[in-house]
């Protein structure tokens, strides 16, 4: 077969020089890294790369795929996931596997192999390239996740600011995800505390556009549907200039500029009026 | 097929629905409610749906057309005890429910009828009360 007859003669290619070759591929691989990592750091990951590959290669076999690549992936994998922490850009971690191939041409060349070994190096490195590249795409989903689970987690208090009246004062952008936590939290606290009157204060809501307002709009009918009544406030003169010039309607919704106006105006719908009592010595004077 | 119980109290009458709904008991539902609320002249209806876990388009359906065959009838309607997760359903299928009053417990629920009954200004459960209350000529009787 020829993959078998490929694999022996890269096998012979790298074991002509076990240590040139690493060290030619670690030199090659940190070039262009501009001291970002030193030729010390990568010379023992590679080592350990270079010779689980060859034990793979010693096995007759050039699919990266199979049980006999399972040492080589597990460390490309691992390699990746760190280079992808640690802020390398795809093409440098791929580069990287990359200039082993270089590095094996050279001492192809020089050994005067044929045209069929070279092009079997190239298919062998590509997958080889290709995997790792997969891998630190997933390592990079995997920290952007991570990040958007944490700004979900300290996005939604839900605060009881009377007797019968909770608050949910919105920070950062408004996406399907939020309004859904939003909503579900809003709904639950109604539930806890028996409150029949919601504020839902966007002070800190960068923009609204008409996805937000669609958002919004949500929330209000879910508390609507459950018996309570909703308020939107901390509108700020920009937004309601938006809101205004992209035509959104908030409908009976009430709508109040400060946090303040809406309390009081929940308040007031609940039957409690706030009174400022003129203290007894200063009417007196 | 389940049918759903019709409470009578005071001047309203309580459905409590305590199962997740079949479409036939849906429909065996308002056939019910319409000759209860003619029979018994409620002014109003309770829609219990606090044990409700899972909704469709067409249960959610039913509210509106169980408040809107009440109002012909002169009954106010009032859902309580909706859940969060079955809002958030019905929002997601683009049913607001217009025209359905809802509220968060019974309490609340007999609270606004209570309400409405006396902004109508019927209150003609007792007739103590009724005889205290001045005649207004033109007024339709009680």
């Amino acid at each position: 077969m020829a993959g078998d007859d490929g694999s022996r003669r890269i096998l012979e290619l790298v074991r002509q020089d076990e240590a040139v070759l690493l060290q030619r591929w670690v030199a090659m691989a940190v070039a262009p890294l501009q001291g970002r990592l030193t030729p010390a750091e990568l010379a023992p990951v590679f080592g350990e790369l270079l010779a689980t590959l060859t034990n793979a290669l010693d096995k007759g076999d050039l699919d990266i795929r199979s049980d006999n690549y399972a040492g080589p992936r597990a460390l490309l994998a691992e390699m990746s996931r760190d280079w992808a922490r640690r802020g390398f850009t795809p093409t440098e971690t791929a580069s990287s596997v990359f200039s082993l191939k270089e590095t094996l041409f050279g001492l192809a060349d020089g050994a005067g192999e044929p045209h069929q070994t070279v092009l079997t190096i190239s298919r062998w490195i590509d997958t080889l390239g290709l995997y790792t590249f997969e891998a630190f795409a997933r390592a990079r989903e995997q920290v952007i996740t991570e990040q958007a689970e944490q700004l979900l987690e300290l996005s939604t208090p839900v605060v009881k600011l009377w007797d019968g009246v909770v608050a949910v004062p919105l920070i950062g952008t408004l996406d399907s995800a939020r309004t859904q936590i939003v909503m579900e939290k809003l709904l639950q606290a109604l539930v806890d505390t028996g409150s029949e009157r919601a504020i839902i204060d966007i002070t800190g809501v960068p923009a609204v556009d008409t996805e937000v307002a669609q958002h919004l709009l949500k929330t209000v009918v879910a508390a609507r549907l459950m018996g309570a009544e909703c308020t939107i406030s901390g509108i700020r003169p920009q937004i309601a200039q938006t809101i205004v010039a992209l035509g959104i309607e908030f409908g009976d919704i009430p709508t109040k500029a400060t946090l303040a106006d809406a309390l009081l105006h929940a308040l007031r719908g609940s039957g409690v009026d706030v009174v400022r009592q003129l203290r007894p010595g200063r009417r007196n004077s | 097929m389940e049918r759903v119980p019709i409470l009578q109290l005071g001047n309203a009458l309580l459905v409590s629905i305590q199962v997740d709904l079949q479409d036939d008991s849906v429909v065996a539902l308002q056939e019910d409610l319409a000759e209860r609320i003619v029979a018994t002249g409620a002014a109003g209806v309770v829609i219990d749906i606090s044990a409700v876990e899972i909704v469709d388009s067409f249960t959610g359906r039913m509210f509106a057309s169980i408040a809107a065959l009440s109002r012909v009838l002169d009954a106010e309607t009032v859902v309580v005890g909706m859940r969060p997760a079955v809002a958030i359903t019905l929002v997601e299928l683009g049913l607001s429910l217009e025209g359905v009053r809802t509220a968060l417990d019974l309490e609340k629920g007999m609270a606004i009828l209570d309400g409405l009954a006396a902004r109508r200004g019927i209150e003609d459960q007792d007739p103590d009360d009724n005889a205290e209350r001045p005649v207004t000529p033109g007024a339709p009787a009680p």
